[in-house]
């Protein structure tokens, strides 16, 4: 405990706590805006998830059970780094279960396992502006959200369809909330988009080092911009999981040798060993007797 | 009890988890619109302060905050005085220079016009009107829908704003600037952020 | 058979383990104590606690132990202290004309009351490494100054204001308190208040390399160095209950005035224009630095066209805090499996449709 005394529940004081939590009542009440708030120096390095940490610290309490993951994983280093931090800072209960947690702080993906009403969802955003690739400027992309100009984003979308035939993003790809305002998902594959969009869930995002917290309330719209002639579609893998199975979820590719030789596996790590543990296989997990399913 | 006394007491026994948990409802229930959380009673303050909005006022109010008071709650020393102990806000005499708004003549406050609605660029510089409620049995029922709303919620607060969904429409369609409203009910609460949109009940 | 790679938890604590024994280095040799940090390292202590933006020598020398002399570490460990600290209260503006000066000169004229001080400077030393330093040969006394009374040392902005040859110093509206960027986010155009805070917390080399850039003639100033003076000042803060202020003890700064390109129309007469550095402890290259950004970033204030890098607000401010820089170049290592793949599964489908374009197009 003696370790506990130089700071508060949850490492930030309750001045900045009071701050944040005033930034994330607005988000929530104007889906999808970025609300500016004075994010604090973190005793984690920008870009590592101190948006994500200080909106979680600023909700957690003591009945929740948190998870963190990082590309889906629950034993990524910067996962275990956070998830150790709010243990010592909060004694908070963790867990690696989707469906026991009450809070998920995030980088990266958003679990397979449906998220329900009650859970909260915290993803830790590095660049919380989706038109700052087009215009570096605040004071011109905040212009922008003000006249719902939203022109340029469309035009850059159309640009990869005439160079490359596709809409050349795959990852925190646009989309647009409650029909207002265009947002940045944070870096998740474009695959994930889909479940945003009236989940039972409130999402948060938070952006340490650029200041911002913004919020999708539960059955809320979220669409992903696309064209008629050009919609929106995700990636499919012509392969199930090689460890459980599952068909339908997002996979990482693992390197097996230096022949070209990979397999895929479940990214979102409990969900994978979720399936494991009530006997689905796949053709390369550790009993591939019971692969026969 | 002194004046002195009612001022200086009655605050978070625990402030930190006390915060905590009225910062959880507050959180609910703007996300979950016209949803009322059953909320403990944490605080006690002069009256006409009730203990859940005095419990607000403690969660999110600080000197960083600028707070108008509606006639009945300024005319109260202790209850201002409580305020001012316990949270260290500035009070504002202006409503449109108002982060927070407390009302406790919910029938009697100032026309939602009169608050601010904050900018087209920063539409989050606007007001959050915190009302005084008997509770959410009142005899009119509204139906919400909108972001945070499955289908539909049914929402009956005891006392409303005149011309509530006349004002509330004109808030509505001002989106994305706009006020949102918390109702302190007695150990309960709940909110209306400026997404909702709300009709009387079809009987 | 596949297992999936584990123990994250692990790896972190023996990757401390490790960070701790090279740290620590040799056992064989003294263990550094903060005290010979502090004494023989001090312009290293300075810029952490300047960048840092806490006045503490012995926080800073740790800071410098814990980083293993790696700066911008030993920075990002004092802001991240220093950010939980709570606040008392705000002090009076620090008196830089009233310094116990160590050091001044001036390149606009050559002798003022109060004199030129040379002080304790590296400027006219031979860079020729020193082999006695490494053999720890006895240092001689300095010479000191024998009288007790100083002669006022006026800056010398001051004394071309009483001629109104420079403009005074902005002021801020009455009734405005300086703004904090550390406790408001910061919502562009700034003022100069926030400006000058972000450009006394940034980082040394982004800022040289910025000022250097306006002397080549990316946004031109014509600056000539009023004043460069570094000495101690005392922090006093005022008490309600008391009708002094109090002095809460004295601090190292380092003041850079800049006289620059005169400006005037037909209305105003030509006046010189200022440009304002000031760093904690004795950091003549970063007061300067920043008294050449903060001139080049008035451009918009002073009617000039905004056309380099270091003129424009958004890119100079944003860019300049070395902690906030570090963190996202480097969370580059973190994983970033996912999105990778997403690109990876984008560029073999492009590249097989691309193979079937040009096999159709041969078998035509």
């Amino acid at each position: 405990m003696t370790e506990l005394a130089t700071y508060n529940f949850a490492y930030l004081d309750e001045q900045t706590k009071r701050m944040i939590r005033r930034a994330i009542l607005k988000a929530i009440a104007i889906p999808g805006y970025q609300v500016p708030f004075a994010s604090r120096e973190m005793p984690m390095p920008y870009g590592w998830g101190t948006g994500g940490v200080q909106v979680t610290a600023a909700v957690i309490g003591p009945d929740d059970r948190l998870k963190v993951i990082d590309q889906g994983a629950d034993d990524t280093t910067n996962a275990v780094s956070i998830r150790a931090f709010f243990q010592k800072t909060a004694n908070v209960r963790v867990t690696t279960s989707t469906t026991e947690a009450t809070i998920i702080q995030t980088r990266h993906r958003i679990p397979e396992t449906p998220l329900t009403a009650g859970q909260i969802l915290v993803y830790q955003v590095p660049i919380p502006e989706p038109l700052r690739f087009l215009e570096p400027r605040e004071t011109e992309t905040r212009k922008m959200h003000a006249l719902e100009e939203y022109g340029l984003m469309h035009v850059k979308l159309y640009e990869d369809i005439a160079r490359h035939g596709h809409i050349a993003t795959t990852y925190a790809y646009p989309v647009k909330v409650e029909g207002r305002y265009v947002m940045d998902p944070s870096p998740t594959p474009k695959f994930d988009n889909p479940k945003m969009h009236r989940s039972p869930a409130l999402q948060l995002f938070g952006a340490g080092r650029e200041k911002r917290i913004y919020a999708v309330p539960p059955y809320t719209e979220v669409v992903s911009l696309d064209f008629e002639d050009h919609p929106f579609e995700i990636q499919s893998f012509s392969e199930p999981c090689a460890l459980c199975g599952a068909r339908g979820t997002y996979l990482d590719e693992v390197i097996l040798d230096d022949k070209g030789g990979s397999m895929f596996v479940c990214s979102d790590t409990d969900f994978c060993e979720d399936r494991q543990a009530h006997g689905h296989c796949g053709h390369l997990s550790a009993n591939p007797a019971e692969a026969a399913e | 009890m002194s004046t002195n006394t009612q001022v200086f007491e009655g605050g978070f026994a625990n402030p930190v988890m006390g915060a905590q948990q009225i910062f959880r409802a507050l959180m609910d229930a703007m996300a979950n619109p016209g949803r009322v959380f059953d909320v403990p009673e944490l605080v006690a303050a002069p009256a006409p302060l009730t203990p859940v909005m005095a419990a607000i006022a403690a969660t999110l109010f600080d000197h960083d905050a600028t707070v108008w008071c509606d006639k009945s709650i300024s005319a109260s020393k202790e209850a201002i005085g409580w305020l001012k102990f316990h949270t260290g806000l500035e009070l504002v005499s202006d409503p449109a220079a108002a982060q927070f708004a407390l009302v406790k003549d919910v029938a009697a406050m100032p026309s939602f016009e009169a608050f601010a609605k904050g900018t087209s660029e920063y539409p989050d510089r606007s007001t959050t009107v915190i009302l005084q409620l008997d509770g959410f049995e009142g005899e009119n029922v509204l139906t919400l829908r909108g972001p945070g709303i499955k289908d539909t919620q049914d929402f009956a607060p005891s006392q409303l704003p005149k011309m509530f969904i006349d004002q509330w429409t004109g808030n509505r369609a001002a989106f994305p600037r706009g006020i949102d409203l918390i109702f302190a009910g007695r150990e309960a609460l709940a909110a209306l952020p400026r997404t909702t949109r709300v009709a009387k009940k079809e009987a | 058979m596949y297992v999936a790679v584990k123990g994250g938890e692990t790896a972190i604590r023996n990757a401390h383990k490790l960070l701790a024994d090279k740290r620590r280095g040799d056992r064989s040799v003294p263990s550094i104590r903060l005290d010979q940090i502090v004494e023989q390292l001090a312009l290293g202590v300075d810029r952490v606690m300047a960048e840092g933006s806490l006045y503490d020598l012995e926080l800073a020398a740790l800071a410098i132990k814990q980083a293993r002399g790696d700066m911008i570490e030993a920075i990002f460990l004092v802001r991240a202290y220093r950010t939980t600290l709570p606040r008392f209260g705000y002090t009076l503006p620090v008196e830089t004309a009233a310094m116990a000066i160590e050091r001044r000169i001036s390149a606009t004229f050559k002798d003022l009351p109060g004199g030129q001080l040379l002080g304790p400077t590296f400027d006219y030393t031979h860079r020729l490494l020193d082999p006695e330093l490494a053999a720890d040969a006895a240092v001689e006394a300095p010479e000191e100054r024998v009288e007790e009374t100083h002669e006022p040392a006026p800056r010398v902005t001051d004394i071309l204001g009483h001629h109104g040859m420079i403009e005074t110093d902005g002021e801020l509206p009455e009734g405005t308190a300086p703004g904090d960027l550390t406790r408001e986010p910061l919502a562009f155009p700034l003022e100069r208040d926030l400006r000058l805070q972000a450009l006394a917390r940034g980082d040394e080399g982004f800022l040289l390399g910025l000022a250097y850039s306006t002397q080549r003639g990316y946004a031109r100033s014509h600056p000539f160095v009023g004043e460069i003076r570094i000495g101690e000042v005392e922090v006093e803060l005022e008490v309600a209950e008391l009708d002094f202020p109090l002095t809460l003890g004295r601090i190292r700064l380092t003041e850079c005035q800049m006289v620059n390109q005169f400006k005037g129309s037909a209305k105003q007469p030509p006046q010189f224009t200022r440009g304002y550095g000031l760093v904690f402890g004795q950091s003549e290259r970063k007061a300067m630095s920043m008294s050449l950004c903060d001139r080049a970033l008035r451009a918009r204030e002073l009617g000039e066209d905004v056309t380099a890098a270091a003129q424009d607000e958004e890119f100079v401010i944003s860019h300049s805090d070395n902690v906030q820089s570090t963190g996202f170049v480097e969370h580059l290592k973190l994983p970033h499996y996912v999105d990778f793949q997403a690109e990876l599964d984008l560029v073999r489908r492009m590249r097989a449709e691309h193979e079937r374009r040009d096999v159709q197009e041969t078998a035509e």
